[in-house]
């Protein structure tokens, strides 16, 4: 089932999601990139209704862009966040989005940032999140290794032991993942954490 | 008299809508705008007032983006030009939120031509007094592309063109001097037929350039200048050369 994860490093962040498609007992594919690169700085990761993610997310990415054009100068980390809670707040009483979102960006004044905003929104500034039933193996793993100085390579490690307890004790574990890193370099995708691959599709 | 002017909907009995010609007068008045189409990027240059002493100059922005691969520069009414930029940003990221693509050069010249077009046929409102040239390169072929639009919402392609205060000596320089160019070529040519209407310097000129790879790039005024100065020494010696001979005869 749903997974999706996120740590603050030294002077990076990082987001970690499943990367199945899944509707009743079928996956659907298992290469669905649940990521969203916002903009050169932010990163969006989603878990939730698929159909409600792909378009709140979309929908999130489309006004930060337009801020940016309207104001000559991008959002914040900070500023997208409250927005985002802001838009799950009035959706809330009216049709909600069934998202949730861990957020993570680089701003040039405050550094690394990762905001956990579910579909009631909720709002925490936080240095670890998750989200889905991987959330209870990720967030005691997280508990007890996590440092806020970790370098890339020690939180990927952490991430790896986050994913073997996943797939060890998770019934309904994920067979893939992908991991994004944002830092003062931008936002962009850093590997992927396969097990299975999608059957090649026989060449016409 | 019968006035034919008060409500813009009301065509005078010769089929005019004076309304519309009213806003074209406010375009006639504004900056220079120039628009040239290289083979590898498109340039826009217009007409700056000198700023007052006292003014954070970069408070006045005359060419925006509206997407990352278009931008526009208009003449005319300026407070009327945020509102239409303001729409058509809008409508750009609208775009690419319903169909995944950004939208295309013509496809937002379109929709700014029928938002103005809208505006000389609804109660209760007046045109915008605003002329614009759209520069940008469609997102997929990479083809660079230069349109106008006015305030009655006709819309056309250039290969280069000028609105606003002498735009008709301005297009006269363009039709007599393009060349299908590319690079800092065209960036010349467009600072040259600016030059024909407005005092010489990078201080009365502001200048940005498109590129597929880079997007909008504003050029800095001590990059103008240094353009300007090998304008200014290119016309001295064909001027010198036209003398020469002259003296021989």
């Amino acid at each position: 089932m749903e997974c999706v994860f996120g740590l603050v490093g030294k002077e990076f962040a990082l987001v970690v999601a499943d990367t199945s498609a899944v509707h009743s007992i079928l996956v659907h594919k298992s290469n669905e990139d649940k990521i969203m690169i916002l903009d050169s700085h932010k990163l969006m990761g989603a878990s939730g209704e698929a159909g409600d993610r792909a378009q709140f997310t979309e929908y999130v990415q489309k006004n930060v862009a337009l801020y940016q054009f309207r104001n000559g100068i991008p959002l914040t980390t900070k500023a997208t966040a409250n927005y985002t809670r802001g838009e799950l707040a009035t959706a809330l009483r009216k049709n909600p989005y069934q998202v949730n979102v861990i957020l993570a960006g680089y701003d040039q004044e405050t550094g690394p940032s990762l905001y956990y905003i579910d579909y009631i929104a909720t709002f925490h500034k936080v240095d670890k999140a998750a989200f889905g039933y991987g959330s209870y193996f990720a967030l005691s793993m997280m508990d007890r290794h996590y440092r806020p100085d970790m370098t890339v390579e020690e939180a990927v490690d952490l991430v790896d032991q986050c994913l073997a307890e996943i797939r060890s004790r998770l019934v309904v574990a994920p067979p893939n993942f992908v991991i994004k890193i944002v830092d003062k370099d931008g936002a962009r995708e850093y590997a992927w954490r396969q097990t299975v691959k999608d059957a090649p599709v026989p060449a016409v | 008299m019968a006035r034919y002017d008060r409500a813009i909907t009301v065509f005078s009995p010769d089929g005019h809508l004076f309304q519309v010609e009213y806003a074209l007068e406010a375009v006639r008045k504004g900056n220079a705008v120039v628009g040239v189409r290289g083979s590898d990027n498109v340039v826009l240059g217009v007409e700056k007032k000198s700023t007052p002493k006292l003014q954070d100059s970069r408070s006045v922005r005359k060419i925006v983006n509206l997407d990352d691969h278009i931008a526009l520069a208009c003449a005319g009414l300026k407070a009327d030009a945020r509102v239409l930029v303001n729409k058509a940003r809008i409508e750009c990221q609208s775009h690419k939120l319903t169909v995944e693509d950004p939208a295309s050069v013509e496809y937002i010249t379109r929709y700014i031509a029928g938002l103005q077009q809208k505006y000389t046929q609804s109660g209760g409102v007046r045109p915008f007094g605003l002329s614009t040239l759209i520069i940008g390169f469609d997102p997929y072929s990479g083809v660079p592309a230069l349109y106008q639009t006015d305030p009655s919402g006709t819309f056309s392609a250039w290969k280069a063109n000028a609105t606003g205060r002498n735009s008709n000596s301005i297009r006269e320089f363009l039709e007599k001097n393009y060349k299908e160019t590319s690079g800092q070529e065209t960036v010349k040519l467009a600072i040259r037929a600016l030059l024909e209407v407005v005092e010489s310097g990078g201080k009365n000129i502001e200048v940005a350039v498109m590129t597929r790879e880079h997007g909008l790039r504003q050029l800095e005024e001590a990059e103008i200048d240094a353009i300007v100065a090998e304008i200014e020494a290119e016309k001295a010696a064909a001027e010198a050369a036209k003398k020469a001979p002259s003296k021989e005869t």
